[in-house]
């Protein structure tokens, strides 16, 4: 039996490479999501549409802390218990095990200290939600309030902080600055985003009869939701199983965050005996999880006389919230992305995480990248007037060229596709003409401004912590050909369960109509890593391949005796199996599977799969963390309205890098749904919080869908292209596929730089514009004036930290309380 | 399909029975509390999701039988998280499930699981309901000619995208949704769907429900309305209960009685002579929307701003007056049209100016024994007007400012102008000082930015996570220098 190398050319000519598609292969079709038609009827499951389906389920709802910081110093339950349909009440006494909803032992499941404004002190279980809600209301807390942390200023003013600080460098930034020709230096801060999946968080608990506690969830990482249960219950993990049906988004959002809310569920499903749902709603979903961190950047760069960059120097504070959670995985990869897709020679920048009095910030599409990424763009494309160059140059300038590498010393592999995507997409859209157009319009609009911009994005795939980065996968052949197939991803609607079963059909050259996917659980793969950092279908593809390539391989033996050839010379194709130059001995697969039934060949494989060649060194923060970057670009066109600020997107233009595509409508439908979420971050999702010292301090006052907006049709571009960029094989990966799920989010950076466009159309040009992010019709209005002053002025949201930052690091004489932003050198 | 649903109860019980994708389906003992979407779900229809639980999500999308005319049926979409289940009594209700099957997708469906329209397919459902609406809406057929390229908001089909206005989806981008929609064709003639449209929708029968999850009253009639309402002034009346049930599911607020008044016929005219137009105050906004059909241009520029195409289809005017909300979007529309309203109670009716009705925040001159039956806009119709809805999202959002201008002129000068705000105090409000200054002034540039100044300073505008103050005050200004910009345009034209 031959041994396939997965980092190159198999020792079997049966298998080729990894990336190596065989003839006729499923990978690469356009299909439908495998659940589209079950979708469309409202035919699929999702954990809450279970509960009708389960008799004697009893509903939780929590006792949420009205305060942002407190002492618990009284919780009286009974009153609840005297509400009718109220069945118990859940408190810190009730936890046998640890009491820790989080891995970093800091997020107390109970709390007896509230860390933010909803903060769940106890939960209530009752026969109807209705119960369970007045329960709720009746439990007694005495609280002792406590001073609380809100904002970054605050923050970084008060040095809040946790976690690792970390540091990205290379060279000496201090000498790339000092031989700058012109120098540039701001402050900049950013809002973060709910994810806003359509289906809130929802677990359902129940023990079987041999005390087996099973847990369906809403959940990216049903690994770690297993042995967060099984350490709150006090139990081995192989006492739990968890099992997730598919999620109504996920977004990052349930990377983390289900985790605590799964062992509520089974506490009290252990306790009580009977099935425990537990479904946050909307309102509860948004005020109790956590979202994209917000970021605050201090930043000091330097050009040379050809508008290349020399150095930059700078120091992100990320808003991590309450716990640690993600955030030092978050901030490491937004270091290792404020690079973007820029030549940097000499950089250092700093990373610190604030503690603060809000939900635990967590992972969200991007998991940092975007707010590393957001900084480079804002400042080029502030920058790019004050050094008499447009932004489309001095970006396409200062673009990676094959042979650099990042500043955490990871060779930049492919980087000449970085100029290949951007000629081939102005060409596409047709630049030129359209530039022309926009000029023109302007000359004519006074009171409306067109605007175009062009963002590259480069995105380093592979989580970054070394360990994550392997997969397992079932695969399950029966007597009659047909296929069972299982992994350890989770399908959130990425369509990761689609590709997978397009990788097994091509795997054991069978028709896709043949193979079927089981839920993913954690009693069928165990120990599996969260589906996330884009790496779905990079990672389970393996294992699933490999898995599958075990199989084949025995059957080659068993199809090579029939055929009467060499094992090696078997073919598996649409569920044919032949022999190279046996044309005419063609069996068919439930045959050769048949026969090897009979011949006691197992019909069934465990797959395996780990990256190759991935190191990092968390502490120096260098190394090669990533597999291969993701390359993309994309244009578009805006029109603000003058007088209100309001806008329309009114085209956009994308080619990105996917490799060789496993799935194309998958794919396309990625980079259109990534990069309109990125719009709605940058550009309309704004999250409140009362920040004042009233009552209600720390309360988040976005907590709803009428009151946090996301991109509905009206955000969509008028006119939508996106290109597949061609002939991408990627070596060394599944099928020559490259990741897809992170990367277009940052595509929409190119929406925000095309307001800043329009916005500068307003004035004398010339100038720097500084825009709010998120770049809200008010933000955009206030940039507006700003323009049409001729000067420019920061953001509302952002000039009370730029005076924190001008009078706490910096001389008044360059950077201007008023102006904040930058001054030049 | 078999649309002949089960006898609704009339009165007493509170044991009726809803027609679900053709089949009836016993309510059970379902209170005034109970939304259509949870009573669907608790009988294993889960395809229909709750999203949001306030009506801006429209994953809980569903059709219902409406009357089009007296004798046909449009199947109208709304948002099944806000209405209570027992209204449905009588009424024929179709979720995703009973659109198409697996193995038998609906035409929608097909469209949409093909183009990539799902993702993780939870808001899904709701959209195809949605847009199964507007598949079906008689008049498609003609504005397939009339806005073919016009814009992006129609396709070629005649499909007009604000059916799906109501609708978020936070995967896909919309991109293949709007494929899907503008891709379908019109409805087969054997359609059993279509074919429902020809017959007429069921009627709204007397409906009374009792119990511990809140009583439930539709009247047969105005009169036993109004005797009911000054009999228990702790009575909850709804009309599409678009409002009451955002304070139902995310307030927790309980009434112990509802009182259903949408289908009162006495409320649901719509007549014009040469002195008024009369606006029945439980017609939907889509009602009135096809109604008017333009005829009113300040009422044909809200509506497309109103919330979405879903709220519409249960938002009535009465409701919006009703709570008196100070961001309501009608109230500045209906100012500036000096509307007046019909309140009737079991003693009698009376007649307010709309500019006297509002007393405070959500407060009224209205009297808990009153209902709202008639909004009345006087004739003639102001020469110009705008409706200028300042919001983050053009689509379905709440206004930060809303302002609303009448305007007539007698030469360059102003004849008469009256300007509505709202979202700039605790009431929608009339810019009175700015339209005094106007009136009789030039309609010229210096004299529009004098005005556009007073404009600011009327109004106490608040800063909250909408808006800052001094963007809602900078919006008051450059509204009248906007409109002036606009009419500008209309008068040398």
């Amino acid at each position: 039996m031959t041994r396939t190398n997965y980092d190159g050319a198999s020792a079997s000519s049966l298998h080729g490479p990894l990336a190596d598609r065989p003839a006729n292969p499923a990978v690469g079709r356009e299909v439908p999501h495998e659940a589209a038609a079950l979708h469309v009827t409202g035919a699929a499951l999702y954990t809450d549409d279970l509960i009708t389906r389960t008799p004697g389920v009893l509903h939780a709802w929590p006792v949420n802390a009205p305060h942002a910081h407190a002492l618990v110093t009284a919780l009286d339950v009974s009153p609840a218990l005297d509400v009718p349909g109220v069945v118990r009440v859940l408190t810190a006494d009730d936890v046998p095990g640890i009491n820790d909803a989080g891995i970093k032992h800091d997020e107390p499941l109970f709390p007896t200290e509230v860390m933010f404004h909803g903060h769940a002190v106890a939960w209530v279980l009752g026969e109807t939600l209705e119960a369970a809600r007045q329960g709720a209301e009746a439990v007694a807390v005495d609280y002792e309030p406590l001073p609380s942390v809100l904002t970054l200023t605050e923050a970084i003013g008060a040095g809040s902080f946790q976690g690792a600080r970390r540091t990205v460098s290379r060279g000496d930034a201090d000498a790339g600055l000092a031989r700058a020709h012109r120098r540039f230096r701001g402050v900049f801060e950013f809002g973060g985003q709910e994810h806003f999946y359509l289906e809130t968080m929802c677990s359902l608990a129940l023990v079987d009869e041999g005390g087996q506690v099973f847990v369906q969830s809403s959940t990216q990482h049903p690994s770690e939701t297993q042995e967060i249960v099984a350490h709150v219950l006090g139990v081995p993990s192989h006492a739990v199983t968890v099992q997730c049906l598919r999620m109504g988004g996920g977004f990052g959002g349930k990377e983390m965050q289900p985790h605590g809310l799964a062992a509520v569920a089974a506490l009290g499903a252990t306790l009580t005996g009977r099935p425990v749902r537990l479904r946050l709603n909307r309102t509860q979903d948004m005020t109790m999880t956590g979202k994209r961190h917000p970021f605050h950047a201090e930043w000091e760069i330097g050009f040379d006389e050809r508008h290349r960059i020399t150095g930059l120097r700078a120091t992100l504070t990320s808003d991590g919230g309450w716990s640690l959670d993600l955030s030092e995985p978050v901030l490491a990869r937004a270091l290792c992305h404020i690079d973007n897709a820029y030549w940097i020679p000499d950089i250092e920048v700093h990373g610190r995480i604030a503690k603060t009095h809000k939900t635990s910030q967590t992972a969200f599409r991007g998991f940092g990248g975007p707010q590393g990424m957001i900084v480079i763009e804002d400042i080029l494309g502030r920058c790019a007037p004050q050094l008499g160059i447009s932004a489309e140059e001095l970006r396409r300038s200062n673009l990676y060229a094959p042979g650099q590498a990042t500043p955490y010393g990871q060779p930049v592999r492919h980087a000449e596709r970085l100029t290949a995507i951007w000629s081939e997409l102005q060409q596409r859209a047709g630049y030129l003409d359209r530039v022309a157009a926009v000029e023109a319009f302007n000359a004519a609009h006074e009171d409306t401004k067109r605007g175009l911009a062009i963002t590259p994005v480069k995105f380093g795939i592979s989580f970054n912590l070394t360990a994550f980065n392997q997969a397992g996968a079932l695969v399950h052949v029966y007597k009659d050909g047909s296929v069972l197939i299982n992994h350890g991803g989770t399908e959130m609607g990425q369509g990761l369960h689609t590709k997978m079963l397009q990788v097994a059909a091509t795997a054991l050259g069978v028709p896709m109509s043949t193979v079927r996917l089981a839920p993913t659980r954690t009693d069928k793969v165990p120990n599996t890593s969260a589906t996330a950092a884009s790496s779905g279908a990079d990672l389970n593809g393996g294992a699933i391949k490999n898995a599958c390539e075990q199989i084949t391989e025995r059957l080659a033996d068993v199809a090579a005796r029939m055929i009467n050839c060499h094992p090696a010379d078997v073919r598996f194709v649409d569920g044919v199996v032949t022999g190279i130059g046996f044309a005419d001995r063609q069996l068919t697969f439930a045959e050769v599977v048949g026969a090897a039934y009979h011949q006691r060949v197992q019909l069934w494989a465990a797959g395996f799969y780990r990256t190759e060649g991935l190191h990092w060194d968390a502490e120096r923060m260098q190394g090669e963390p990533f597999k291969y970057f993701a390359y993309g670009a994309a244009l578009s066109e805006v029109e603000v309205d003058g007088w209100t600020g309001a806008y329309r997107l009114r085209r956009t233009d994308i080619v990105h890098d996917v490799g060789d595509s496993l799935s194309p409508l998958i794919d396309v439908g990625q980079i259109e749904g990534g990069f309109v979420q990125g719009t709605g971050w940058l550009t309309l999702e704004e999250l409140r919080w009362d920040t004042t010292d009233g009552p209600n301090r720390g309360r988040l006052s976005t907590q709803a869908a009428s009151t946090y907006k996301l991109p509905s049709f009206s955000e969509m571009p008028e006119e939508f292209h996106v290109h597949l960029f061609e002939r991408a094989t990627e070596s060394g990966v599944v099928y020559g596929s490259k990741a897809v799920g992170e990367p277009p989010l940052m595509l929409a950076f190119s929406v925000r730089e095309a307001l800043r466009q329009a916005v500068a159309a307003f004035g004398p040009g010339g100038i720097e514009v500084d825009l709010g992010s998120p770049a809200t019709p008010e933000a955009v209005f206030w940039a507006v004036e700003a323009a049409r002053r001729g000067r420019p002025e920061p953001a509302l949201a952002a000039s009370a930290a730029s005076e924190a930052y001008a009078a706490g690091n910096h001389s008044g004489a360059e950077v201007s309380a008023v102006s904040g932003s930058y001054a030049q050198a | 399909m078999p649309q002949e649903s089960a006898a609704a109860q009339h009165g007493g019980t509170g044991v009726g029975s809803v027609s679900v994708n053709g089949r009836p389906l016993g309510l059970g003992p379902v209170g005034g509390h109970v939304t259509l979407l949870d009573w669907l779900r608790s009988r294993g229809l889960t395809g229909t999701k709750e999203g949001c639980a306030e009506g801006e999500c429209g994953a809980c999308s569903v059709l219902v039988a409406r009357p089009d005319g007296d004798d046909r049926t449009r199947w109208t979409a709304i948002n099944s998280c806000l209405v209570p289940a027992a209204g449905c009594a009588g009424q024929e209700v179709i979720t995703a499930e009973g659109l198409g099957t697996v193995d038998a997708l609906h035409p929608v469906q097909r469209e949409m699981a093909v183009r990539g329209g799902s993702q993780c397919g939870y808001c899904t459902p709701g959209f195809v309901c949605s847009m199964a609406a507007e598949y079906y809406r008689p008049e498609r057929a003609a504005d397939q000619h009339a806005t073919a390229g016009h814009d992006h908001e129609h396709g070629p089909n005649g499909f007009d995208l604000h059916a799906l206005s109501g609708n978020l989806c936070r995967c896909t981008g919309y991109r293949p949704i709007r494929d899907a929609a503008y891709a379908l064709d019109r409805p087969a003639d054997d359609d059993p769907l279509h074919q429902r449209t020809r017959r007429p929708a069921p009627p709204a029968a007397p409906v009374t429900v009792t119990g511990d999850q809140g009583d439930f009253v539709r009247p047969a009639d105005l009169a036993a309305a109004l005797r009911l309402i000054a009999e228990r002034p702790d009575a909850r009346v709804v009309a599409g209960s678009t409002d009451w049930g955002v304070e139902l599911n995310l307030r927790h607020r309980r009434a112990p009685l509802t009182v259903a008044v949408d289908r009162l016929p006495e409320l649901r005219a719509c007549t014009a002579d040469d002195e008024t137009i009369d606006l029945g105050a439980a017609l939907t906004l889509s009602e009135i929307e096809r109604r008017l059909d333009g005829s009113v241009p300040l009422l044909a520029e809200l509506f497309p701003q109103f919330a979405s195409r879903l709220i519409r289809n249960g938002a009535t005017l009465g409701g919006n007056l009703g709570t008196g909300s100070p961001i309501g979007d009608s109230p500045p529309v209906l100012l500036a049209l000096e509307a007046r309203l019909v309140l009737a109670s079991a003693t009698g009716t009376r007649e307010v100016a709309l500019a006297d009705y509002f007393t405070g925040y959500r407060q009224s001159v209205r009297r808990p024994d009153e209902l709202i039956t008639t909004v009345r806009i006087p004739r003639p119709l102001a020469a110009h007007t705008a409706f200028h809805k300042i919001a983050k999202r053009r689509f379905d959002d709440i206004s930060s400012v809303a302002v609303a201008f009448a305007l007539d002129l007698d030469g360059d000068r102003v004849a008469r102008i009256r300007i509505g705000l709202g979202g700039v105090a605790a009431t929608p409000l009339r810019a009175r000082a700015t339209e005094e200054q106007l009136t009789g002034a030039p309609w010229t540039r210096e004299a529009v930015r004098a005005a556009a100044d007073r404009l600011a300073t009327e109004g106490t505008p608040l800063d909250d996570h909408r808006a800052s103050a001094a963007y809602r005050t900078a919006m008051l200004r450059t509204a009248l220098l906007k409109f002036f910009a606009r009419t500008r345009g209309e008068v040398s034209a």
